[in-house]
Parts: C-alpha cells; sequence; structure tokens
C-alpha cells in the first residue's frame, strides 16, 4: 500500500496526503466535524442545509463560476452531510487540482450566504425532503431512528424535519457556518498523482493563513441504555409492507466493532464501506437470506451498519413477501438471531467473511477518489489507521467473539421494530 | 502553482488505445477484448450476449428479463444456493440484466479467482437448468418489484414518456413487463427462449484488471471457445418508429406522493448517428454541466423549484430521446413544464453560446481520465467500442471528435430533434 503522510498547520487543519501514480488524476476532500449530530430543534437539518449554501458562492468564486470552472477542467465534485461531518470533495485532471484548492480555501472563510440565494435553496432542500417522503422506506426509517434515540441528535434524519428547514434563517446558517467551518475543526485528504512536498506546500500557502478560531463544542447528550423493545407502524400507500428491525450498535472505535462485521457478513452478506466504487457483493447465502427469503417469508432483504462516533444503529430491513405477514418474517428472524447466540459459529464462515473484505478493499482501490476519501472518512470517528489495519482487526476475530457480539447486541430489549403497513392487503 | 505539472501526454496514454487493447473474434463468433490494469488485484467482467426483450410476445412481456434473472437460479451443475455460495465464498460477484437488443452480463473478483468467475459465467450462459421452485419465488420478487414501480412516481413517470414517445414500436414496452404478463410465464417459455436466444454469435466478453490480456484471452476461449447454438435465431428487424404528430400529455395519478415526477421529452439519435457528439455536447449545456445546466438554473437555482431538474440524452442501437425530467412539488408541475418548454425553445432558436460549447468540450475531454479509472469504467468503454464499432482508437480520437463540433452542429441537431409543439409529457405523482 502506498506511504501516506500526516501533519497538521498551526492553525490546525490536519492534512493527510498519499501519492497515488496509476492515473492522472487528484481527488482532495474537505472534512469538517459537524453534522446533524451537532443539531438540536429548532435547528434540526441545519449542517445540510449549510453544505447547499456553500455552492452559492463567495465574492471571488461566484456561484456559477465555481460550478462551471470544475467542470470546464473536466472535474467532479460534490457534497455530503452526515450525523458526524459534512465533506466537500473534487476529483480533478492532475494539472487542474490547484484550481479545487484555491476553491475550497476560499469558501472555507468567504462564503457569502445571500439572503435571496438561501430563499431558493430553502424550496430545493424543502423538494428534496418531498422526494425522500415519496419513499415507504424513507418513512419508515425516520420513524425508527426518532424511536431509537429520545435523547441523542441520532434523533433526526441528516435532513431535518420540515418545520425547521422551513423556519431556520440566513443568520442562523452563517452564524453556524463561521463556527464550525474554521481550519481547526476541519480534516484535509488529499490522494492522487502529486509530489507530497509539492502539495504540502502549496495547502500551506493556500490555508496556512485562515484564522484558526474556537474550537467549537460538540453536543454530548448520551442515549441511555433502552429497557425493552420498542415496536411502531406507519401506514401508507402500496400493496407491499416492509418491516426494519434496528439494533443499538456501538461505534466505530469500539473493539468490537470488527466483531460485528464479520457477524454482519454471516447474518446479511458483507456491508461495503466505500463511498465509491465499492464492491457488490450479493447476500444470497448469507443466514438470514436463506431463513427469509429462500423460505419465502420476504423477497428481499438488506443488512447493515455504518461508521458513527456515538453508537448507532445495525439495520435489517425486510420487503415482506405478498402471501406473508411481517410477524411471520420477524418471527423466522429472531430463530435465527438465537442460533447465532446458542451455537458457535465455524471457523470457515468467519475466513469467507475476511476474504468478502478483502475483496471489497480491492475493489475500492482501483478507483483514487474512493482511496481519497478514506484518508478523512476515517479520521472522522477514529484515525486512518483503522482503514490501514481494518483487514487485521478482522482476521484476529475468532468464533467465539461473534458470539459474545451476537449476545450483547443482538437482543430483542436492544431493538426498535418498525413495520409499514400498506393501504392494501395483501393475500396473508 | 507549485503541485502542478505537464500531465497531457498522461492523460492520453492513459486512454485506452489500440496498443493495449487486445481484441479477438473466436471461431464460434465471441468477440474478447481485454486491457490490463495492475493498480488493484481485481478484474471486471463485462459483456452482453445477442438477444432481449426485443423478442417478447406481447402477452408475455417481461420474458427476458425473466430469463434474464433466472439464469443464475440453478445450473446443470449448480444449485441457486451452491452457485451464489461459490462467489459470494470469495467476495465474487456476477449478474445479468436484460435490454432490449441484448442482454447483459457483468461480474467481478479478486484476480485469483477470475477461473471460478469464467466457469460460473459460462456455466449460468449454456446451462441453466430453470427450476420449477426457483422459477416460482423469483416469479413472487418480480410480482413485488413492480408493485413498488406502480408506487414510485421516478419508474412510472419514465415509463410513461416510453410509452407515449414510442407509441406503435417496441421501445414504448417495459423491459420488465407487468403484472399479467409476468403471470403467463411458464417454465417452458424461459426454457424455450434460452433455447433460441442464447447463442454465441454476436456475443462479446470484455475483462480488464490484474491480468494479462494474453492469459485472459486463452481463459475466455477455455470456458466459452466450444460454444455453439444451431438453434440461436437472429433478432427481429425492428418496424419505423412513427413521430408524434403533436404534444401528447399524460398524467399518472399516484396517491399519497408529496412530490411529482415529470418528464418532458422527444426522439433523439442513435449512437451510431454523425450527429450524436453534437447531440451530446447540446445535451449537456441544456441539462447537465456545471449544477444541471441551463435547465438546473433555471428550474431548481432561480426558481428553487425543484431538487433535482437535468436533461438526458439516450442513444443505443435504435432511436433514442432526448428529455428533460424533474421532481417537483404537485403544485408548481405546470410552473416547472412551462419553463422546460421555455428553456427548449430559447434551445432551438437561439442555439448555444461560443462558450457555452467550448466549457462543455473542455469538460467532455478533461473528465474521459476519471470516467475510464476503474476496471468497470473502462470495461464500459471497451463494449461501447465494440457495439456501436467506434474503432479502437475511439477514445485517442475523442479528444478531437468533441473539438470539432461547432455551434451550427449543435443548433442543427437541437431543430432536427426538438419540435416544442410535438412534445411527449408524463406526470407521475399525486
Amino acid at each position: 500500500m502506498p506511504e501516506f503522510t500526516k501533519s497538521t498547520l498551526t492553525n490546525g487543519l490536519t492534512v493527510l496526503l498519499k501519492e497515488i501514480h496509476s492515473a492522472p488524476l487528484i481527488s482532495s476532500w474537505m472534512w469538517y466535524r459537524v453534522g446533524s449530530r451537532d443539531e438540536a430543534p429548532p435547528l434540526t437539518g441545519i449542517s445540510h442545509l449549510v453544505e447547499h449554501m456553500q455552492f452559492k458562492g463567495t465574492p471571488k468564486y461566484p456561484a456559477s463560476v465555481m460550478d462551471k470552472a470544475v467542470s470546464r477542467d473536466g472535474g467532479m465534485w460534490n457534497a455530503f452531510t452526515f450525523l458526524d461531518w459534512t465533506t466537500f470533495f473534487e476529483t480533478m485532471p492532475a494539472d487542474k487540482i490547484d484550481l479545487a484548492l484555491r476553491l475550497e480555501a476560499d469558501r472555507m472563510r468567504h462564503s457569502v450566504f445571500d439572503e435571496k440565494e438561501f430563499a431558493s435553496e430553502r424550496t430545493v432542500v424543502a423538494s428534496e425532503r418531498e422526494g425522500n417522503e415519496n419513499e415507504p422506506m424513507f418513512q419508515l426509517g425516520e420513524a425508527v431512528q426518532q424511536a431509537a434515540f429520545r435523547v441523542h441528535p441520532y434523533h433526526h434524519e441528516v435532513i431535518g424535519d420540515m418545520a425547521d428547514i422551513q423556519s431556520l434563517t440566513r443568520d442562523d446558517l452563517y452564524r453556524y457556518y463561521r463556527t464550525y467551518y474554521i481550519p481547526g475543526n476541519a480534516v484535509m485528504g488529499v490522494a492522487g498523482d502529486f509530489k507530497t512536498k509539492e502539495m504540502l506546500n502549496r495547502i500551506k500557502e493556500l490555508f496556512g493563513k485562515i484564522p484558526s478560531g474556537a474550537t467549537p463544542p460538540r453536543l454530548a447528550r448520551p442515549e441511555p441504555e433502552q429497557r425493552g423493545e420498542v415496536r411502531l407502524s406507519i401506514e401508507g400507500q402500496g400493496e407491499t409492507a416492509y418491516l426494519e428491525v434496528a439494533y443499538h450498535f456501538p461505534a466505530a472505535s469500539h473493539p468490537d466493532f470488527f466483531a460485528l462485521s464479520v457477524l454482519d457478513s454471516l447474518l446479511a452478506g458483507p456491508s461495503n464501506l466505500n463511498m465509491f466504487g465499492g464492491g457488490s457483493i450479493s447476500n444470497k447465502t448469507s443466514r438470514l437470506y436463506r431463513a427469509l427469503v429462500d423460505k419465502e417469508l420476504a423477497v428481499s432483504l438488506s443488512g447493515g451498519s455504518t461508521t458513527t462516533i456515538d453508537p448507532f444503529l445495525y439495520y435489517i430491513t425486510l420487503t415482506i413477501h405478498p402471501k406473508r405477514k411481517p410477524d411471520e418474517a420477524l418471527a423466522a428472524l429472531d430463530a435465527e438471531l438465537q442460533r447465532m447466540r446458542d451455537e458457535l459459529v465455524s471457523k470457515d464462515e468467519v475466513a469467507r467473511a475476511i476474504k468478502q473484505a478483502r475483496a471489497n478493499f480491492a475493489y475500492g482501490m482501483e478507483n483514487i477518489t474512493n482511496q481519497a476519501f478514506w484518508l478523512g472518512y476515517s479520521e472522522m470517528f477514529a484515525r486512518y489507521d483503522w482503514f490501514l489495519t481494518y483487514l487485521d482487526q478482522l482476521a484476529l476475530v475468532k468464533p467465539k467473539d461473534v458470539q459474545r457480539v451476537a449476545q450483547i447486541y443482538f437482543r430483542p430489549q436492544n431493538r426498535v421494530v418498525g413495520t409499514y403497513i400498506p393501504s392494501v392487503k395483501s393475500d396473508a | 502553482m507549485s503541485a502542478q505539472r505537464k500531465s497531457s501526454l498522461a492523460i492520453t496514454s492513459s486512454l485506452p488505445g489500440p496498443e493495449d487493447i487486445y481484441r479477438k473474434v473466436l471461431p464460434n463468433g465471441i468477440t474478447v477484448l481485454c486491457r490490463a490494469n495492475f493498480n488493484s488485484p481485481s478484474i471486471s467482467i463485462n459483456g452482453y450476449v445477442n438477444t432481449g426483450s426485443l423478442f417478447d410476445p406481447s402477452e408475455k412481456l417481461g420474458l427476458a428479463d425473466f430469463a434474464s434473472s433466472a439464469l443464475m437460479r440453478g445450473t446443470e451443475k449448480h444449485s441457486f444456493d451452491s452457485l451464489y455460495n461459490e462467489l459470494e465464498s470469495v467476495g465474487a460477484s456476477l449478474g445479468f440484466d436484460s435490454g432490449i437488443h441484448t442482454t447483459g452480463f457483468h461480474g467481478r473478483a479478486l484476480v485469483e479467482d477470475l477461473p471460478l468467475l469464467l466457469d460460473l459465467l459460462s456455466e449460468t450462459l449454456r446451462q441453466p437448468i430453470f427450476p420449477d421452485d426457483e422459477v416460482e419465488k423469483l416469479r413472487h420478487q418480480l410480482l413485488t418489484g413492480l408493485a413498488i414501480r406502480a408506487q414510485d412516481t421516478s419508474d412510472m413517470a419514465d415509463l410513461t414518456f416510453d410509452e407515449i414517445l414510442f407509441h406503435g414500436h417496441p421501445y414504448a414496452r417495459p423491459e420488465d413487463g407487468f403484472p399479467e404478463t409476468i403471470q403467463a410465464i411458464t417454465r417452458q417459455d424461459l426454457t424455450e427462449y434460452h433455447r433460441k436466444g442464447f447463442g454465441p454469435r454476436g456475443m462479446v466478453v470484455v475483462i480488464v484488471g490484474a491480468v494479462e490480456p494474453k492469459k485472459a484471452m486463452n481463459a475466455i476461449g477455455r470456458v466459452l471457445g466450444d460454444w455453439q447454438n444451431p438453434n440461436q435465431v437472429d433478432p427481429p428487424v425492428m418496424p419505423e418508429l412513427k413521430r408524434l404528430d403533436e404534444t401528447v400529455e399524460r398524467h399518472v395519478k399516484i396517491d399519497g406522493k408529496s412530490q411529482a415526477d415529470l418528464i418532458i421529452g422527444t426522439n433523439g439519435p442513435r449512437r451510431i448517428d454523425d450527429d450524436y457528439v453534437a447531440a451530446s455536447l447540446g445535451n449537456s449545456i441544456l441539462g447537465q454541466f456545471g449544477m444541471m445546466g441551463r435547465i438546473g438554473d433555471s428550474v431548481r437555482e432561480k426558481s428553487g423549484l425543484a431538487y433535482y431538474a437535468y436533461s438526458s440524452l439516450s442513444a443505443g442501437m435504435g432511436p433514442g430521446s432526448w428529455s428533460v425530467s424533474a421532481g417537483v412539488s404537485p403544485a408548481n408541475v405546470k410552473k416547472a413544464s412551462d419553463l422546460i418548454v421555455k428553456e427548449l425553445k430559447r434551445f432551438i432558436k437561439s442555439g448555444v453560446t461560443k462558450e457555452e460549447l467550448s466549457d462543455c468540450q473542455a469538460n467532455f475531454v478533461g473528465r474521459l481520465p476519471l470516467s475510464l479509472e476503474s476496471n468497470g469504467g473502462v470495461a464500459g468503454a471497451l463494449i461501447n467500442i465494440e457495439r456501436y464499432s467506434l474503432g479502437l482508437d475511439y477514445y485517442r480520437q475523442y479528444p478531437g471528435l468533441v473539438k470539432s463540433v461547432t455551434r451550427v452542429d449543435v443548433l442543427e441537431v437541437a431543430q432536427k430533434y426538438i419540435d416544442p409543439n410535438r412534445l411527449a409529457v408524463a406526470v407521475a405523482g399525486s
């Protein structure tokens, strides 16, 4: 694996660089330690709206200029807001990366947040939320997440509640931007066809003079332990029922995370953590597929968690077979989880999960954007070492570890069960 | 700036070209293309066989789709479960999806598992047995998929748009069929379709990844070189498309939706047509470039009406489509639709500016290395080269091809296809 370097500028900006000379491309990512985890009502959705406004221009690079400049140079750029972080990236032909660096440095400090632009963007985001609300799985997911977190800000969806999207002001956003978008709260990851020393010097030139600012506080509202299963249902259009079962799950930095990753592979097929160019390994021989889809209780199944700073959720999502009821599928799911808690898995199954992870890593390596993604992404919830040693950590997992984490986390008392009940009744 | 370096030479030589694409036609008619990439220990296999939903009888629409999904449900050597067990145990994947003209396949594996992946590809293509119980399971999954489709505003707008635009032509039919046509398909239909449709003639296989092309060629020859199918039937001839005489609008009502999907469009060129590149550049200006081009600027940025509003050009073997899509609040459908038509009128009246064209030309050329970075990206490019007879040096010639397009070319192709009085308009939502 190619070398990487990690440095911190005097203003606190952390910079991770990795040279990759396989294609004339460079991908640059700027990560801010702010996301929906930092929001409380009536400011839900503010991180996401601020991210949108970061595309609305600075005095030096007005909105239309930014966009066109990146596209003209053959670049790709975008941004994502998540529970714990907000990130902006550009992947450019190697000789054009300077534009991306200049632009990112400029909008760390000088975004305008024009009132009129904000008014228009508010309706765009409201429309984004309306689009999400069209989907039964969004409706169900939102209800389950809210039921799982009473205290912790993981309670609400990243996009925020419509009431807050409608009431946030330009000044709310600007204050938030100036609080969190500072070098000491940011991590930059750049990978691709450059020389490390030259790249670092250029980053120092462009970002080094931005004032460090005061380290922003992060909300600390730990979720109390759930005492007993929570069940809920929502009703909606269509003829398809869905079941979502969410288990409270540890943070990515928790030592149990690796045993749980193996468990995830066995239960529902391997989760792919790559953001770009990941694998598409199917899950048709996973334990839950065999128990639920092969047995015609469900027509499809997915399962997985995500990497977060605080404990979040492991989701199992089922599309219920038209001739079956959600409760029948839940009973079969419970039987499989009981087996996982009662019986040791085989060494071969653990080895298989590790090979699957190795394949997913190899697929992710085809792509420079994805390699650059990992530099900063892993720093958001752990350290880059977490990524570098991930396969080694998986290799240490033993069957008894898998059983132990199944017993701790996959208990009915530790979950929320959500059912989507369609308006058109099935044959069942 | 210090991190800069001259890389135009590097860009050109990183693009696939005649000296690093290996192409061979096997005696049984299979065309094989390979290109090495040793940056990651993985490989991608992509390709197609020369059969698709064009063969589907109307009362059994979805047959090709059903059959391609069923290929992996059991073979002479493997049950459904044991087949997937082989693949998933090594983190590999293999799948099929049928289109109108061809049935595509795509696989991925660590390079050490290339032989396994090829064996399973050959087996599923040549020896599927369509077990009764698996066919019935699959049928329920397909029917559930159709029930979900009926509730999806985007899917239903797409389906309705094609029905209007391609009225009377096979392209008007949804490849995944309808509930009643999926119910009508028997195991015998699947077997018969496979017997006549699947064969080496017209088949293309592409391997890209961490393997020497010669080795990859030999490996493909080993598993597919002896395939013969005397029963293989050539695809039916497509009828001529009759273009719309006037604007046709259709609204599909789906209750309980907070957003409607809107598609407005017309016909477009085929991929092999000379004006394809000009149309493609024009489309980018209309609804792609930057934050979704002129359409995005008007509908999203200036009016805040939609989270997405863009245009797309869909060009394949037969007549294509050129359309604008937007997801808008039900109350804003008319407003968005008026803005879109206004942009279409401006586009065919005044064409594009010199600056817009040169921006898009730079974008098309500059983004090539990015689109050809992964094994899957290169494999897709090689399939395009073969499917549309573009020539092995196509991606090397591409910058010149793009730069040669003039403003007049764009205006002419826009006027040729887009007539604001003969549009297909589809809306799905509450």
